[in-house]
């Protein structure tokens, strides 16, 4: 077990074993007999709490395997996006890295840069693929091969903050359609409390907002129709509809002061501090209000409420579609067999139920839901195993070049700087570019 | 009277002295030649040359960085970029960014230059002040100035507060957002131009000054048609490094703004990174690559040809 940052003084019994390794390569030129398998593992995690979990599973795995050293390497989330073609294409590609699936998933797998787990995952009658939910194999799978490993799942919600929805006499409870969402935020306003939390210097943030109203508007078939450029694309009369409600909402000014400029740890914060109602976020919200919070306590967990966007009057979608996050591991061509052995291990139900018991993941493993203990996060975990129809986000799922421009259009229509015509079609223009 | 004396300074005796190319230093060169000239030339044809052919044969495919670029568009990524909105605010924005670097940081520069280039106490010390900024990061002080003018927990906060007003939210305002970047472009730089100026304004001659003086010039007088001539170079090239540093800004934008609200503090090279990097348009971003280039090169060429010729 090595980690690049970690401070590891000096450990004899390790540097022993490298000066005979090397000892061996310079004397014949081939040196496996001390050598161990390097099994190098990309993330972009950066809360120390989980990546210690990682470290223990780990740790755990070389005791079993004393052949295998497992590296874990860390990149920062943009770094590490905008470093991985050329990494892949490199002879410094790690074994396997964090991948959102979606369309750069995709490119990814077309290049021939990705290692094809189908036959794998198929062998002793599937025994592998039945370790994960269908659901989550399938939004990794194109072309029927199977480009990752099932790691986590996740779901975008609505939560509020009980205390200041008491105080102006909303009830959550009774927000089932977007006019009502847009009457509770009026209702906010008038009694002098920000509504909503938003991040607009992040953009993605509030991509959210256009993404489920697209999807409660037009529904899976016309969404998937516009995503294959087939039909009338973005420019169909449902996502046009969604983006003028979005103007709706931007129109009330919703935010707090300076959104525009808002990162999303600031915007966590902005929650956190109680400082606005509600936040449309992820499923561990309740853990990420509290790290970015002023006080570095935020609000108490039974202080947050929780619940899904609403439906339009009138539109193709249902309550229960979510919009979420579906990661797994993008195994490299190169990889080492121990290191598709390390990661099995590492997404067994038995792993996943450590992480998910850690509050880190809802797991993307068969049956390791019972180790969630956030109750939260378990409301998060029934509403996704409920789900009739579960869509990665859209700025993964479209690719990086058109999803950057649905995040690009859905700051400008609430900001009121674009009208969601000329939103449509600038995606449109985006993806018949692809 | 004063024009003479520019007269006289601005063309100094002539004293050409004639260096004969020839043997016996000729025979000897070439084995020099050979040498030294290999390595240079290799590191500077690998990774300068090469990667600037390398860019405007890429901006002429679509390619997403992944394999070989085989989809091939001609100019296409050209129109895209020409026709879009937010590289005209790009071009907008470096425009205003070598306006105010003209305008406002290099006379700051020199009325701050003249102040400090005399030996008075504390003169060291305030130097070193005004050239802080430069010395600093860009990305730190990007950061710095991020929480200055945060609207929520930074100094404008504070200030705001103190006076009882609404606090402005600078940094998310599309219509200020540019002039606060600017304002921290001329805090950042105008260090390293007044040290410039100091070193200039001290191979000034005294005896000219003090002539000026004798012929009873006044201190605008002076600083008018002694000083400023005699600082020709040094403003020449004070503005050569202002213009090519103007068009390369980027990494004090990104953690300021991000390019942001709306684009509207996009600069070509914040633009580059967005659409062409983030969005893995390897096409368009070596269009811009090469848009930037040409305007670098003429720029560079030009200024240097029209205006530095006799420095």
């Amino acid at each position: 077990m090595t980690q690049h940052h970690r401070k590891t003084v000096f450990d004899a019994d390790r540097f022993v074993r490298l000066a005979a390794a090397t000892a061996i390569v310079f004397a014949s030129g081939s040196g496996f007999a001390y050598a161990q398998t390097v099994v190098k593992w990309m993330h972009v995690e950066t809360v120390p709490a989980y990546i210690q979990v990682w470290e223990e599973i780990a740790t755990a795995y070389e005791a079993d395997h004393p052949d295998v050293d497992v590296q874990l390497q860390f990149l920062e989330n943009e770094a590490f996006k905008a470093k991985l073609p050329t990494l892949l294409q490199s002879d410094a590609a790690p074994d396997f890295f964090y991948s959102w699936g979606g369309g750069v998933l995709r490119q990814q797998s077309q290049t021939g840069a990705l290692m094809d787990l189908t036959e794998a995952m198929n062998a002793d009658d599937g025994a592998w693929a039945k370790a994960y939910k269908p659901a989550a194999l399938a939004g990794l799978t194109y072309d029927g091969k199977v480009y990752a490993v099932p790691y986590r799942m996740g779901t975008i919600s609505f939560f509020y903050n009980k205390e200041l929805f008491q105080k102006a006499g909303v009830k959550a409870e009774d927000i089932t359609t977007w006019n009502d969402f847009l009457q509770a935020v009026k209702t906010l306003k008038d009694a002098g409390i920000t509504p909503i939390a938003g991040g607009g210097g992040d953009k993605w943030p509030l991509h959210f907002y256009w993404s489920y109203l697209v999807m409660r508007n037009a529904g899976q078939e016309v969404f998937d129709k516009a995503k294959n450029n087939e039909g009338e694309g973005f420019l169909d009369p449902a996502i046009v509809k969604a983006g003028e409600q979005l103007a709706e909402l931007g129109k009330l000014e919703p935010f707090q002061g300076g959104y525009l400029g808002a990162t999303w740890p600031q915007t966590l914060g902005v929650f956190g501090d109680g400082k606005a109602a509600i936040l449309l976020g992820f499923e561990h919200t309740e853990a990420n209000q509290r790290n970015n919070a002023g006080d570095g306590k935020g609000l108490a967990p039974e202080n947050i409420g929780r619940f899904p966007f609403p439906v339009v009057e009138g539109g193709a979608g249902l309550v229960t579609d979510t919009l979420g996050g579906l990661n797994g591991w993008a195994v490299t061509k190169n990889a080492s067999p121990a290191a598709v052995e390390f990661l099995r291990f590492l997404t067994s139900p038995e792993q996943e139920r450590k992480m998910a018991a850690a509050g880190m993941i809802i797991p993307a493993a068969v049956g390791a839901e019972d180790g969630l203990k956030n109750d939260l996060m378990r409301q998060a975990a029934e509403q996704l195993a409920a789900s009739t129809w579960h869509q990665n986000f859209f700025d993964q799922d479209l690719g990086p070049s058109v999803g950057r421009v649905v995040n690009d259009v859905s700051v400008e229509i609430l900001a009121g700087q674009m009208s969601s015509e000329e939103g449509a079609q600038m995606i449109q223009d985006a993806r018949e570019l692809e | 009277m004063t024009d003479s004396i520019a007269m006289a300074v601005a063309r100094p005796v002539a004293s050409k002295v004639h260096v004969r190319y020839k043997s016996p230093t000729a025979r000897g060169r070439l084995p020099v030649l050979v040498l030294f000239l290999p390595p240079a030339l290799l590191l500077f044809t690998l990774f300068v040359i090469l990667p600037m052919g390398e860019a405007a044969w890429y901006s002429l495919f679509r390619w997403n960085g992944y394999g070989p670029p085989t989809e091939f568009v001609g100019l296409r990524n050209f129109t895209v970029l020409f026709n879009n909105a937010a590289f005209s605010q790009a071009l907008i924005n470096n425009g205003l960014i070598i306006v105010v670097s003209l305008l406002l940081q290099i006379p700051l520069a020199i009325w701050l230059a003249m102040m400090l280039a005399h030996k008075i106490a504390g003169v060291v010390a305030f130097r070193l002040i005004f050239f802080l900024p430069y010395v600093l990061a860009d990305v730190a002080a990007g950061l710095i100035w991020r929480f200055v003018y945060d609207g929520d927990y930074g100094l404008f906060a504070a200030i705001a507060g103190f006076f009882g007003v609404a606090t402005p939210y600078v940094l998310a305002d599309r219509d200020l957002a540019i002039y606060a970047v600017l304002a921290v472009v001329v805090w950042k730089y105008f260090g390293f131009h007044m040290m410039l100026f100091i070193a200039g304004l001290q191979a000034v001659d005294r005896s000219v000054l003090e002539a000026a003086e004798i012929d009873g010039a006044t201190g605008w007088q002076k600083f008018r048609y002694v000083t400023l001539p005699l600082l020709g170079s040094t403003v020449r090239l004070s503005v050569f490094f202002a213009i090519i540093g103007s068009l390369q800004l980027f990494d004090l934008i990104m953690p300021l703004t991000g390019g942001g609200p709306s684009n509207a503090t996009q600069t070509m090279v914040t633009f580059l990174y967005t659409y062409g990097v983030t969005r893995m348009q390897v096409g368009l971003g070596s269009a811009v690559g090469v848009v930037l280039f040409v305007i670098c090169i003429t720029l560079a060429f030009g200024y240097k040809r029209i205006f530095m010729r006799h420095d």
